[in-house]
């Protein structure tokens, strides 16, 4: 665990002493917060319109209409910055010859694989604490349940988690910091709508892709529910990515 | 200390070393000789636990390095032949860097730091980033990163390659200076930085090994003269008499039945004259050629290789 920080740490310096965390910071508050503006504008409207017009008698709710679609979105904008900062992981050292470093150092594979697993998560978590900003907002002009709030946030860090799992793999597997993000998002995006083949398929297989799919076990988080269920398959999803990882890197030294 | 047998590697078909087996004590210093692709950086992986070996084993201090290879990591520093560096880093956070990553206690990091920086003459560049040094630097911060944990054995993976001839003076004296305190391995493509270095010399030539010996023991060994294999058909006229009395012929002797074999002194070129010998004489030529004498060849590649860079 010492070991997998103090590699974490070499990595959070990389990313903080270069321009990398910075431009994808900016990029991913820049579109996250214009999609929140327009999803706050349409619901400040619409509680106009049903100021107005009391007989509608719409349910508006700011948690529903304003904070899961925000997280939502988040999690999409996630998905595109994602294999950016997982990329250089380890195609990085491969191709600078670094990682003999750290295989002739008295440290784990294992260990390497989580400190490169922590560091990309701590990038990820400052960014969406940056963002949090919009969500404190909404706490400053209305009273929204704060639960699902909390619970939204561990979805959306869990989901990075798979990504940052898959996206460490896929720069295990290559020495290309773009192959290795191309790999990761095609990845991700196709965990991420494997789910809408449910309709089409008959329903035990459609109850697989469901499963299988990262937004349906997102959508529990984002109403309030932490369900074991959806919290083994985030789980499992990272553990195994990063067993893939290892498996990868240790088959390498045969080659 | 250093224990190695039968090691073999493939790098799929390609099989980079074959059945090496040596023994390195503690303090010595010895040199890997060997024409690039020899095999040495492969033995030089497997000793530092970097890869596994195909077959065979290496232990050091009784650890083997597959099974048992944290335990041994603790105790060697590796430079490779490109050094592991971060060229994003400033050079004295990549030290510290280097120091816990390699274990050294938290407490002495910053001390183990200002040892190497002193050794390694590094304290001018101490602040400045890794990858806008020039290469003798790069070079001298690639050696402090081997040594931060203050090693029994260094594993140096050609360190002078790429240098100029003021650097690599300075890289050597610098490895000179290390060998009091440091079992070192050393390998290298150029025979003399090997003869001012170490004390003992392995010579690996196409992933075998050639000679392990001493560098006075291996001078001895050298012949100092060359050998021509002849053929002829016609065996009854006295060939063996006449070839010695050839000029620069030390000796001739009937090795089997019609076959010859001509000692003579280095580059004399007998060929033309053997030849007209035996045209003359009726001998009919089937062949004639040079014997080839492995380790007397590598050495003479070695020793053509080095004039060059140091003109």
């Amino acid at each position: 665990m010492k070991n997998s920080w103090i590699i974490a740490k070499r990595d959070l310096g990389s990313f903080f002493n270069s321009p990398i965390f910075y431009v994808i910071t900016t990029v991913f508050l820049i579109i996250y917060s214009y999609i929140f503006v327009n999803i706050l504008s349409f619901f400040s409207m619409q509680s106009m319109q049903s100021g107005q017009f009391q007989q509608m008698g719409m349910a508006l709710n700011i948690n529903e209409m304003v904070i899961e679609p925000s997280f939502q979105n988040m999690a999409v904008v996630l998905l595109l910055i994602i294999p950016i900062v997982t990329m250089r992981s380890f195609a990085e050292e491969k191709k600078s010859k670094t990682f003999r470093l750290l295989l002739s150092s008295p440290v784990d594979l294992k260990e390497i694989i989580w400190g490169k697993f922590l560091a990309c998560m701590i990038v990820i978590t400052l960014m969406v604490l940056i963002s949090s900003y919009s969500i404190g907002f909404l706490f400053m002009i209305g009273e929204p349940d704060i639960g699902p709030v909390l619970t939204g946030y561990l979805g959306i860090l869990l989901t990075a988690g798979c990504y940052v799992s898959v996206g460490i793999f896929a720069s295990s597997l290559t020495e290309n910091q773009i192959v290795a993000a191309v790999i990761t998002f095609g990845f991700s995006l196709f965990m991420w709508v494997i789910g809408w083949g449910s309709q089409a398929a008959n329903s035990t297989t459609g109850q697989v892709l469901e499963y299988l799919s990262v937004i349906e076990h997102m959508d529990r988080f984002l109403k309030g529910m932490i369900e074991t269920s959806d919290l083994t398959y985030y789980l499992s999803f990272i553990i195994f990515g990063l067993f893939l990882c290892y498996r990868t890197l240790d088959s390498n030294r045969w080659r | 200390m250093i224990e190695v047998k039968n090691l073999t590697r493939y790098y799929g078909t390609r099989r980079a070393i074959n059945n090496i087996s040596f023994q390195i004590e503690k303090g010595e210093v010895v040199g890997f000789l060997g024409p690039n692709g020899a095999g040495k950086s492969t033995t030089m992986n497997i000793i530092s636990c970097i890869l596994p070996a195909s077959s065979g084993s290496a232990k050091i201090n009784g650890f083997d390095t597959f099974e048992q290879s944290l335990e041994i990591r603790k105790v060697i520093g590796y430079l490779p032949e490109t050094p592991p560096l971060y060229s994003d880093m400033i050079v004295a956070d990549y030290l510290n860097f280097a120091a816990a990553v390699r274990g050294v206690d938290a407490k002495r990091i910053s001390f183990s730091v200002d040892r190497v920086i002193e050794k390694c003459s590094l304290k001018d560049v101490g602040r400045r980033i890794i990858g806008r040094l020039s290469k003798g630097y790069q070079q001298r911060v690639g050696l402090a990163q081997a040594m931060i944990h203050d090693p029994e054995i260094l594993i140096l993976d050609e360190p002078t390659i790429g240098l100029d001839p003021i650097q690599i003076i300075e890289i050597r004296k610098l490895i000179h200076e290390l060998t009091a305190e440091h079992t070192i391995i050393l390998s290298s493509h150029i025979l003399p930085e090997i003869t001012q270095i170490c004390k003992r010399v392995i010579i690996i030539n196409e992933g075998e090994i050639a000679a392990v010996d001493s560098l006075g023991g291996l001078a001895a060994s050298l012949r100092k003269s060359e050998r021509l294999s002849l053929t002829v058909r016609n065996s009854e006229n006295n060939v063996a008499e006449q070839l010695n009395g050839l000029d620069q012929v030390i000796s001739a002797t009937n090795s089997e039945g019609n076959q010859y074999l001509i000692e003579c002194a280095l580059r004399s070129n007998l060929q033309d004259k053997i030849a007209k010998l035996a045209l003359e004489n009726n001998w009919g030529i089937v062949e004639l050629k040079p014997v080839s004498m492995t380790l007397e060849d590598i050495f003479l590649k070695l020793t053509i290789e080095e004039k060059e860079p140091e003109k």
